[in-house]
């Protein structure tokens, strides 16, 4: 079958860069000494820790239990010991902390036992419940779960494989295409009949015709109307929206997933690891690594999660003229802000960048509205627009010209005739408006429950008075009775009042000696309150020393948080 | 002469007839400018304002009784905002009513916490949970950082702990280059 | 800390500005050919001014000097102007009207990047104002040697008579306010076969020089496009209307400053429309402005007045043209 290919607008043609590690079979990295595991292995998610420090853990035993909705298990890569359990440094461009297991290796490599899955027996949810089981999340690099993806929609008409990997210098798919195309079209199948798709369409950009045949021979084999498409190799046609839209013409707005439109997309490396949780019942340990750039030895390399970025560096042996090293590839990746940091399933490739490679950016000029990169936007914006009402904090503006359908592809900045980094300025924009959000929603619940606080305070102030006013009437009626020294206070019996009491001086007299500014205006009201509360347990706990020690009374109605 | 000034004047009674309608037709309930400025307080209620709150403030500041620079939480940008928004000049954080500071939590020391609920009564939110002669803990996300439960503690168990930047919180930094560096 | 993408293309400023001046190329070529090589002091006089005039206002405004004086962009306003200018006006008007285009219409609204209006134009307007007679000597092909117009740029006794020839434009106008026809007008040696004697061979270079300038992609087709349509348009509305009162489209594209303009001077980017419906409708307009003032006006020339007016509609028509965004055309779909 021909399937008709569309085309998307803009995108650009930067220098591939594939050769140079292109041709290198994928090789397992050796072992490094420590493996760091973090927890959280996107932005949107941590595992919760169910090992302890000197627990001896297996390969493949479940260490980080997913919590949440967008949570996945995170596993232990080999066996070995747990030797820590602490914050460490995430490959992230903020550079900051984050839980990690670290795990001594024990040279073994001995395997928990795996139990094959049967998915053809199981029911749809078992499947998903044991894909989030095994980490498997999308290896193309956003590391969205699988699972989640999966659930969200049945009755789909076409599954797409994504093998397009349109980034330059990167490898990693290009060669487990050429090398287990057999099991990434097993996992494949798996996929879809997950999610009932009649057809699967595998898009692999047509600079790599060997990936090309190896997949075209490896989908002979299975069942299901199943084609191989080769795309015009244009950057960013390995974006998900890109690449649906040139294999089946249909177009996903920001914010709306593919499975409303009957299409899914999966990337290559991912239903390579569904095949092997399913099949094998093997969690995801470890995934392919292009290391490349300015190296001695580029390479592809099979790399266990939670090894150190600097150890794999001495794979591929950087020269000497290295100035940073990216992860990811040049037009989307992130320099590093150190090397210690470990691999997490997100990490495609490792670049060792020289001046000579990447060199600094020219200095930035003023925009001349020229629209190079209006034409370059494959998400068809006004890329200036978007720049100069992020670059003058008009958020609003921002977001009226569609700021958040840009999916950070580089094109604009790569074109731009005065170099300007567009892409900057829109990450900029959107984490301010992210944050502005969440500030807003605190704010509004700040604001909600404070209001029904003082209802509440309001309403117990109401029912209080009523009540004395019941009971003034009723101590009237009882008129020559004697009054009852066990009030309100017989609840209060404890030896601790005195302490209380105690300490009450002591703060008394603390808070005499500075007024806390910030109580200016309450001051009044809560000293008369607390006051008022110290009158009462100090009365009580003076006039009704005989009951001390007994229990704390469980009618005593605290005013706790509802 | 006389058909042009009987025009011009039947224009203007129309045109006021239908503002008169529009302002009656689309009379805002409420007071909105009151909801605006609270809209843009950060709803702390630490009072720092001198008002028991950040309604009253910004009834306040509707009514011209106080100023747009007395809520230190808000800072320097909640400032700007507001003067935006009544078009006043903006002018910086009144240093009477407080400094600026980063976002924190409040902290019960669990360990020397005697129960005695008087944090609860003081915190504007609720975010504190516990009950009497129990520990009590502070719901770290409803915490809005206002400082009102620190003084009423008699056993000064509580502190203020900054909110760590994670992963997730941490923002992008506004691009910034050396222009001077190229000349 | 720089982050990605970490690749650029080999682009600047400097290359669009370059590509359009040596686009410029061949219309000058035929300038001097046909009218003579007193073109060439006039856009150094300019080339000169404009420098200077750039490199002072950055020291004064405290910019990076080097970077932003060489990106060439001062220098192809300064080459507009001269293009846009008679050839023999004195040098001090190219001086002053070069410190219009760069120091007020330029610099003072923020520099490159910043203007709402076109420089070059916007000292054209003003030097047609304030010297209108000045402005108004054009000579055809062929009548003023290379000797007089080095003297009467550097400002020698202008015997005004001799050499003031008003252009195609101007003469067919003021024949037509004489009661003239059209084809009986065309019959004089001011005209040539399409337009202005010797001036259709400029606006021949320039057509060429646009061509380029679509090729190597620095300008996209909507711009000239939109304004050659929008000229050719309207002025064969009138023309089949009445031929014997109006001149046809044709005549009119290939005189005055048509050409210039549709490829050098409605495509400025920064003062410009940016969608692809905003410049055909911007380009449009300046079409439809200059062949009014052309045809009904009091000047010569109405491109200039053209693009001032339609670059303060700029924000409104790019507003209301933003294209839709991938996604969002709601039924785009095979
Ligand atoms: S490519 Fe650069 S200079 Fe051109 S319009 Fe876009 S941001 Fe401006
Ligand atoms: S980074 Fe955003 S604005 Fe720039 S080209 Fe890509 S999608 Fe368009
Ligand atoms: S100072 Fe405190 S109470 Fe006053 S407005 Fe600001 S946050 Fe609200
Ligand atoms: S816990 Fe303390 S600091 Fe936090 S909101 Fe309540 S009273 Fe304020």
């Amino acid at each position: 079958m021909i399937t008709r290919l569309f085309s998307f607008r803009g995108g650009v043609k930067p220098d591939a860069h594939k050769s140079e590690s292109a041709h290198a079979p994928i090789a397992m990295a050796p072992m490094p000494e420590r493996l760091i595991v973090p927890l959280r292995q996107s932005t949107r998610a941590t595992a919760r820790c169910i090992v302890q420090v000197g627990d001896l853990v297996l390969k493949g035993q479940r260490i980080g239990e997913p919590e949440g909705t967008l949570g996945t298990a995170v596993h232990a890569p080999t066996s070995g010991k747990v030797i820590e359990f602490g914050l460490h440094p995430l490959a992230h461009p903020s550079d900051l902390n984050t839980r990690c297991v670290v795990i001594e290796p024990d040279g073994a490599d001995r395997w928990i036992e795996r139990q094959v899955f049967d998915y053809h027996t199981a029911s749809r949810e078992q499947a998903l419940a044991q894909l989030r089981d095994c980490g498997i999340v999308g290896l193309g690099g956003a590391t969205f779960p699988s699972h989640v993806k999966l659930g969200r929609g049945t009755g789909i008409e076409t599954l797409i494989l994504n093998g397009a990997e349109c980034e330059p210098w990167i490898t990693c798919d290009d060669r487990l295409m050429r090398e287990r195309a057999r099991d990434i079209l097993a996992g494949a199948s798996i996929l879809r009949d997950l999610i009932g798709a009649r057809r699967l369409v595998i898009g692999i950009e047509d600079n790599k015709p060997e990936a090309i045949a190896a997949m075209q021979a490896a989908a002979s084999n299975i069942d299901g109307e199943t084609s191989v498409v080769a795309v015009p190799s244009l950057y960013p046609a390995g974006g998900e929206k890109q690449l649906i839209r040139v294999l089946t013409g249909i177009e996903i707005p920001y914010g709306k997933l593919g499975a409303e439109f009957g299409v899914q997309c999966f990337n290559v490396g991912t239903a390579h690891a569904v095949y092997r949780a399913l099949a094998h019942g093997e969690p995801l340990l470890s995934r392919i690594v292009t290391l490349t750039g300015n190296v001695a030895r580029a390479g592809n390399y099979e790399v266990l999660i939670g090894t150190p970025i600097s150890h794999l560096l001495t794979l591929c042996g950087p020269k000497p003229d290295t100035d940073r090293t990216l992860m990811g590839g040049p037009m989307m990746g992130f320099a590093l802000p150190r090397l210690d940091v470990p691999v997490v399933k997100g990490t495609n490739c490792i670049i060792s960048a020289s001046p000579a490679l990447f060199p600094p950016p020219l200095p930035e000029q003023p925009c001349i509205r020229c629209g190079e990169c209006a034409r370059a936007c494959p998400a068809e914006l006004q890329p200036f627009e978007l720049y100069w009402f992020s670059r003058a904090h008009n958020f609003g503006k921002a977001q009226e010209y569609n700021l958040f359908d840009c999916i950070e592809c580089g094109c604009c900045s790569y074109v731009c005739p005065s170099h300007i980094p567009l892409v900057d300025y829109y990450r900029f924009a959107k984490s301010e408006i992210w944050a502005r959000e969440r500030e807003k929603s605190a704010a509004d619940q700040a604001r909600d429950r404070f209001e029904f606080r003082n209802f509440r305070q309001e309403r117990e102030k109401e029912e209080k008075a009523a009540k004395l006013a019941a009971k003034a009437a009723e101590t009237r009626a009882k008129l020559g009775d004697t009054p009852a020294p066990s009030t309100a206070a017989k609840a209060d019996e404890d030896p601790k009042k005195a302490l209380i009491a105690a300490a009450l001086a002591r703060a008394k007299a603390q808070k005499e000696a500075v007024q806390p500014r910030n109580t200016d205006q309450l001051s009044a009201d809560t000293e008369a309150e607390i006051a008022e509360i110290d009158a009462r347990r100090i009365k009580a706990s003076l006039e009704d020393p005989a009951a001390s020690g007994n229990p704390p009374s469980p009618d005593r109605s605290p005013e706790s948080t509802p | 002469m006389l058909t042009a000034l009987l025009i011009m004047t039947g224009i203007a009674l129309v045109l006021g007839a239908a503002l008169g309608y529009a302002a009656i037709r689309f009379r805002v309930e409420g007071d909105p400018l009151v909801e605006k400025i609270d809209a843009i307080l950060p709803q702390t209620q630490c009072g720092q304002c001198s008002y028991p709150g950040c309604k009253p403030y910004a009834e306040a500041i509707a009514k011209g009784e106080a100023d747009i620079n007395q809520c230190p939480p808000g800072g320097e940008e909640g400032i700007r905002k507001l003067a935006d928004l009544l078009g006043r000049e903006f002018k910086p954080l009144s240093e009477e009513h407080g400094v600026e500071k980063p976002k924190s939590v409040a902290l019960i020391d669990e360990q020397t916490c005697i129960g005695c609920t008087l944090c609860i009564q003081a915190c504007p939110v609720d975010a504190i949970v516990g009950a009497a002669k129990q520990m009590h803990t502070v719901v770290e996300p409803l915490c809005t950082g206002c400082e009102l439960c620190l003084a009423p503690c008699p056993v000064d168990c509580i502190t203020m702990v900054e909110v760590p930047e994670t992963v997730q919180t941490w923002k992008w930094k506004y691009p910034v280059f050396e222009l001077r560096k190229s000349a | 800390m720089i982050h990605s993408p970490y690749i650029r293309k080999p682009a600047s400023v400097q290359r669009v500005m370059f590509n359009v001046l040596l686009a410029l190329v061949p219309g000058i070529a035929a300038y001097v050919w046909q009218i003579g090589a007193g073109i060439l002091v006039n856009i150094a006089i300019a080339t000169l001014t404009a420098v200077a005039a750039e490199v002072i206002m950055l020291s004064l405004r405290k910019r990076p000097v080097m970077l932003a004086a060489t990106d060439l962009s001062a220098v192809v306003t300064a080459w507009l102007v001269a293009l846009a200018f008679p050839p023999i006006v004195p040098w001090w008007l190219t001086v002053l009207a070069v410190l219009v285009a760069i120091v007020a219409v330029k610099h003072l609204y923020g520099g490159l990047g910043q203007n709402p209006f076109n420089p070059a134009m916007a000292a054209y307007c003003t030097m047609i104002v304030a010297y209108p007679a000045l402005m108004s000597q054009w000579p055809a092909a062929g009548t003023v040697d290379f000797a007089t117009q080095l003297h009467l740029i550097l400002g020698g006794a202008r015997e005004l008579d001799a050499v003031t020839g008003a252009t195609a434009l101007d003469a067919l106008r003021t024949g037509l306010r004489a009661n003239g026809s059209v084809a009986t007008l065309l019959q004089s040696n001011t005209y040539g076969a399409v337009g202005g004697r010797g001036w259709e061979w400029i606006a021949a270079g320039y057509l060429l020089g646009g061509l380029f300038l679509l090729a190597s992609r620095t300008i996209t087709w909507h711009l000239p496009t939109g304004f050659l349509v929008g000229l050719g348009v309207t002025s064969g509305i009138f023309w089949l209307i009445h031929p014997e009162q109006f001149a046809s489209p044709l005549f009119h594209l290939a005189s005055g400053g048509a050409m210039l303009a549709a490829f050098f001077i409605v495509t400025d980017p920064v003062s410009g429309a940016t969608t692809p419906r905003g410049k055909l409708i911007f380009a449009a307009g300046v079409g439809l402005i200059a062949y009014l003032i052309r045809a009904f006006g009091a000047y010569p020339e109405g491109i200039a007045f053209g693009v001032l007016l339609m670059n303060i509609c700029v924000p409104l028509i790019d507003m209301k043209t933003q294209p839709a965004v991938f996604g969002h055309r709601g039924g785009r779909q095979p």
